[in-house]
Order: C-alpha cells, then structure tokens, then sequence
C-alpha cells in the first residue's frame, strides 16, 4: 500500500518513478509538490484505490501531508472497517 | 515608440560596418515601421528605427546638437519635454526641431548625466559624446522600455531586443541555466540577467557609462518607499486630492502626441479611472479597446459594457479563444525573448493588432495601479499571513484565505479539504519578520517547474533567492511588510513580466506604444511614503484610488471583485490540430538536442494534460514554460542563421 501510494504521488506530482526525489516522510505542502488541485487528485485516488471515503474533518495535513501520514492514515482507516 | 541599436568600440580595431549596423535594426524593424536612421563615426555606430509619434516631420534620429557634438537614438517619450525645452530655450540653447528627442542633447550638455533626472517619461536612451568619447545608456524608472547591452570582442554592442544584439555578436551556445532558475522562481530572470549569458539588460532606473575603453552601471532612481516614521501625515482628504491631481495631470501628459490616443479598457477598476478621467476631464476624444473570452470564466465583457456605456465612446473589441492563442504563441513567444509561464501575454498581442488595424499608434493602460496603490491578492495573502503567524494554531484565522480563493470556501468548494488547503500558506509562516515573506508561496510554487529540469541543471542549488536579497535597498528591513512587498513586485514581476512580455513586446509587436499613467514617477514617489492602510483598507484593495475616484464610476465597477487577468490554459494545446504541432515541439529528441529538460518527466505531464483529468496551476505554468523555452531555444539557437544575418566585413 505505502508502495501504491508513494507510486501515485512521484508519477503524478513529480512525474517521475525516481524514489530518491522524495522521502516518505517529506511534506507535500512545505516542499509545494501539491497544489489545489493536487489535493483533489490526492483524495479521489485515496478513495478510489482503496474503497475509503474520506470525511471532512480526516481531510486534514496531518493525514495527507507526506507518504508516512498518508499510509498510516489509510492504514487507520482500513483497520477500523473500511469506508 | 522605436526601437534603437548600437555599437562602440571598446578598444582599437575597425569601426563598426554598416552592415553590422543594418543586421541590428532589421531585427528592429517591427518597433519602428515608418523610418530608419544611421550615425557612423570612428569606432562608434548608432541606429535607429522610428515609429512617429510626435514632430511627425521632424524627428528623425540619431540626431545631435548645435555643433554635431553629441548625438542621441532614443525610444520612447519624455512626455514633459516642452517644459524642459522652455527651460533650455531660456537658458540660450537653439532647437532645430519640435521633438522630444533634441530636448535629450541640450538636457545632456546643460547637466551631464544628471539629466535623466529631469525626464518624466518612459525610455531607453544611448548618448554618443563625441568630445569625450563617451557613451551614456539610460533606461526609465520602472522599465517601461527594453535596453540590452554586451561587451563582445572588444565592444559594446547595444540595443532595443536581444535578438538585435545577437545579430552581431553571434550565434548563442544555449540559454542561461541561471536564468530558468530565476524564471523558475520569479517568473522572469532578475535584471539585469537575461536568458541568454553575456548579454544584459540596462535596469530600470540604471545608467550605463562606456568610457576610456571601461563600462560601468549606476543606479540613478529605485522605488522610493520609506520606514514608517517617514510616512505621510497628511488628513486623509488631502491625499485624496493629491492623488487626484497627479494622476489627471499624469493622464493629460500622457496624452500628448500629433496621432490620436486611445485607451485599453479591461473592466477593472484601473482602466475605468484612466477613461473616466479622459472623458470628464479632458477635451481628447476618447476610444476605447477591450480584449473579451469565449470562457466566462476568465471573460470581462459585462463590466467592460458597463464602462463603454458610462464613457460614451467609441469602442472595439476582440474575442479570443483557446485556438487563437494557441495559434498566436509562437509568434508571441518571438517578441518576448523570455519564457513564458502563462499564455495570458498572447491575448494583448492580438489587442494590440486590433489597436493598429483601428489607426491608432498610441493606448493609454492601467499597469503600476496594483503594485503602487495596493491591489494585488498577493497583499492580501501577504496580510492573511502575517495575521495567522501571530497565532499560528489559529484554526480561525487562515479562515480569511477563502475570501482571495474561492476555492478555500465550503459553500464553494465541495470537496471540503479546506484545513489541507489552507496548510498552503504556510510556508513561512514561522518567519514573519523573513524579507521574502510575503511571496514565499508564490516562489515556492513557481519553483515546481524545475522538476522538470535535466538532472544536471537542478543538481546546483539554485541562488535565485539569495541574488533577490542581495539586490535589496539596504532600508528594506526597516519598511512596512506591507511597503516590502510592493516593491518586491515592483521588482520582480513589474519589469520582468507585466511590462516587458506582456507589455511593450506585445505592444511593440504590433507597433502600437503604450503610456502608463499609474507609472508616473511623482505618482510614485506619493504613493511609496502613504501609510499601507491608505491603499489596503481590512482587505479593501485600493482603498485611496476608490475614494479619490469611485463617485465618478459606475457603482458596478467600483464594487466589483478584483478578477486577475488570465488566458486560456494548457490544455489548448494537447487537442485537436495543435497537438501533432506541440508534440513535435516537445518530442523526446527535441528535449534531449536543447538539453535543459527530462524527456521522460515531460511525457508524464503531457500525458497528464491529454488525459483530461484535473490539471492544476503549477503543471499548467510548467507546461507552457517548457513549452515557450524550446521554442526559444529553437528560434535563439538552433534557428539563429535562419534570422540573423550573419555581420558584413
């Protein structure tokens, strides 16, 4: 999963399959990899790929704001049921 | 307006050919389509291409003095030159002419280099002395209007476009990595680099001097803002009256010329002052010229209706769509000689060509009105910013946000991501008192581009923010963040990219001169000691501009939310028949011969913009930076003997 989700960011934010251009704990805003619209492409892929529906107060950085926070959120949300 | 080029010898060798010379002003020649003029003298060569605007018959340059001692090709307007010219005239100088260029010789030897200080106007100068042997370049205070220069085998080469430049001193071996890192960042390379190394440009308000075989620059004005102590007093009624005065007596200057003047009409707040004040307050008849877009998002037309409707006037306008600039950007792209992150200059290009198809030479326009009196959004972000930093956990404050970007606010945005949104702004957020606050995002967003850079072109730190620093007033510190910001994109955007490829090249490429009341230099001395909450009332933009002017405008325009000029996106280019064009632009060979990107990682994004998906800001201005470098390097490098005539003996 963390694979997929580090995957989507570098072939979609960075246009790249290079894992060395970005740690998995780097933030997606501070390092302005994403913008508003990245944030957008960012949950319908979380949603779309792993069968989650993110609420409005989970769509917060301190879930989504690096590869880490992201596959542990996602991980969080799988563990707990599902969407 | 003209354009202007030239050549000194900096150390012993044959003087300049006239070839050599008529290599530079053909590539002039769009500037100044009514005229063209010579000056050869050993070791020294002038010329120049004339647009007539003002003493149709007898301003014909180079053009000297009394005694054929000193010699000027200039373009522009000193829009007081007929104050000056008394002045001379009194103090025994004799004019042969009515023009403003002869004002330039008699100012020169009545007060050496110190006479650029008394020109209002917009301008880019070269002096031969012939006494002296000296050569003085000089360029207008916010750069208005382009003046390059190179010291080349021994001799300064000069002129109105790089190419021109070029043209003499050879084919150029690629673009200046620096200057993509600085386009990367600030949208346009930091004067006086340009893209191509070894060639620079004159900076606004500089002086360049060759003498004795050297060259040196000087500052001679910068954007006067001061620390708060020294703020303006004043009641608040009386700058109000201030304002209004400067501003009509620099919009009755400005409408100076021997060919009608008419006026760019956006549907903003800037230009509807500027014709209101036209058609109220003087007696020249008024016409007026509006760009409109098939995309209601991005189109103006009801508010430019509600002004021609006010004004009176007779009015022309364009409509533009996605395929118009698509089939104009390369030609656009040719007069910027910059790279472009947004195809929004292409529009005015198309504007322009209205301009002249209509008969007219000269539009007055609204430019400096944001950077001086306070109307950017990025002020308003600058103050958000500063607001949240007091209390940076405040979940309330970056709340504010939503009022500049619709898409931060739920009722708009159904996505309600806002928190994460929000985190955007954050950037810097723990340095409030950083000289750079107030345009960190925007850097950092810009600077998403250089993904998109070869690996060895990205490998260097960049130095762009530590150039930007460096070339700060040694005041900056201590002014209003308010007054840092303002001059940061006096700087940066103002001459790098609203006035140069989005301004005169797309009004040059047309031969069409605009005037910039908002950029008069007492205009802007008045508005750089006014208080911040004079221009930006809460988060009311304009504040003293609104209420100098507002009861003379439709409630409409005065009310109406401030829409950022923008043009139709990247995507255009990726459908239809412009594709296999683009494509082949950016094929993987092409990108591999220039050398400056990452064939693999442009594919993605061009991928990306075909598939149809979401495509946001920072892939868009990558895409057409991409897109406008290799059409640069292809015209600048790869192309260079299909336009440069190579020099004569």
């Amino acid at each position: 999963m963390r694979q997929q989700i580090r995957s989507f960011v570098l072939s979609n934010f960075l246009f790249t399959d290079d894992a060395s251009r970005l740690a998995d704990a780097a933030s997606l805003l501070g390092q302005g990899v994403m913008d508003s619209t990245g944030v957008l492409e960012l949950i319908s892929f979380l949603e779309r790929t792993f069968g989650i529906t993110l609420a409005d107060e989970e769509m917060v950085p301190e879930n989504l704001d690096s590869v880490d926070r992201i596959s542990a959120f996602v991980e969080r949300k799988l563990a707990a049921g599902g969407p | 307006m003209c354009g202007l080029a030239g050549i000194l010898n900096l150390e012993e060798r044959p003087g300049p050919s006239v070839a050599e010379l008529e290599s530079m002003a053909r590539l002039l020649v769009h500037r100044g389509p009514d005229a063209s003029g010579q000056l050869r003298a050993p070791g020294v060569g002038l010329v120049h291409r004339r647009l007539s605007i003002i003493d149709l018959a007898g301003g014909a340059q180079p053009m000297g003095n009394e005694d054929a001692t000193l010699h000027t090709v200039f373009n522009g307007e000193i829009f007081n030159f007929r104050e000056l010219r008394e002045a001379l005239l009194a103090a025994g100088h004799r004019f042969r002419t009515q023009s403003d260029t002869e004002v330039l010789v008699h100012l020169y030897e009545a007060r050496g280099d110190a006479f650029v200080e008394a020109l209002n106007g917009q301008f880019a100068i070269a002096l031969w002395d012939a006494n002296r042997r000296r050569l003085v370049l000089a360029r207008d205070r916010a750069g208005i209007l382009p003046l390059y220069w190179s010291v080349h085998e021994g001799r300064l080469l000069f002129a109105s476009s790089i190419k021109a430049i070029l043209a003499v001193r050879g084919r150029p071996e690629r673009l200046s990595p620096a200057a993509l890192d600085e386009t990367f960042t600030f949208w346009a390379p930091l004067a006086p680099q340009t893209l191509i190394e070894g060639v620079f440009e004159v900076r606004p308000g500089e002086l360049l001097i060759a003498e004795g075989g050297q060259v040196r620059t000087r500052r001679w004005w910068d954007w006067p803002f001061v620390p708060p102590g020294e703020h303006r007093r004043a009641p608040e009624a009386e700058l109000v009256d201030e304002l209004r005065h400067l501003l009509l007596d620099a919009t009755r200057l400005r409408l100076r010329a021997d060919v009608p003047v008419g006026a760019y009409l956006s549907g903003g707040l800037d230009s509807a002052v500027l014709t209101t004040l036209v058609a109220r307050h003087t007696d020249t008849p008024l016409h007026t010229f509006s760009l409109g877009f098939e995309d209601a998002g991005l189109d103006e037309r009801p508010a430019q209706r509600l002004m021609v409707d006010h004004l009176g006037g007779p009015h022309d306008h364009i409509v533009c769509g996605p395929a118009d600039v698509v089939r104009a950007f390369a030609d656009a792209v040719w007069h910027t000689e910059a790279p472009v992150l947004r195809a929004a200059p292409v529009p005015m290009m198309l504007l322009s060509a209205l301009v002249r198809r209509s008969g007219f030479k000269v539009v007055l326009t609204g430019e400096g009105a944001d950077e001086l009196l306070g109307g950017y959004d990025l002020f308003k972000e600058a103050k958000i910013r500063q607001f949240w930093a007091r209390a940076p956990e405040s979940k309330l404050r970056p709340r504010l946000l939503s009022r500049l970007y619709p898409y931060l606010d739920p009722n708009v945005n159904p996505t309600r991501a806002q928190a994460y949104l929000e985190a955007f702004f954050r950037i810097g957020l723990d340095a409030p008192a950083d000289p750079l606050f107030s345009h960190r995002p925007r850097f950092a967003t810009t600077a998403r581009c250089k993904d998109f850079l070869r690996d060895d072109l990205r490998a260097p730190p960049s130095r762009a923010l530590e150039t930007l620093l460096a070339a700060l007033p040694p005041t900056f510190g201590a002014w209003h963040p308010f007054h840092r910001a303002q001059y940061l994109e006096c700087r940066t955007l103002l001459p790098g990219y609203l006035l140069s490829s989005q301004g005169d090249r797309m009004l040059m490429a047309n031969g069409v001169e605009g005037r910039f009341p908002f950029l008069d230099h007492r205009l802007a001395e008045f508005a750089a000691a006014l208080p911040p909450h004079l221009l930006m009332r809460g988060l009311n933009e304009k504040h003293l501009l609104k209420r100098a002017f507002g009861a003379e405008l439709p409630r409409g325009i005065v009310s109406r939310k401030k829409q950022p000029y923008r043009a139709p996106g990247g995507s255009a280019f990726l459908t239809g028949a412009a594709r296999e064009e683009t494509r082949d632009v950016l094929s993987a060979a092409a990108l591999r011969r220039a050398g400056y990107f990452d064939p693999e990682r442009v594919e993605r994004l061009l991928l990306k913009l075909e598939g149809g998906g979401p495509v946001g800001e920072k892939d868009n201005m990558a895409f057409l930076g991409i897109l406008s470098t290799q059409r640069l390097h292809d015209t600048l490098v790869r192309d260079y003997q299909d336009w440069a005539r190579a020099p004569g003996p």
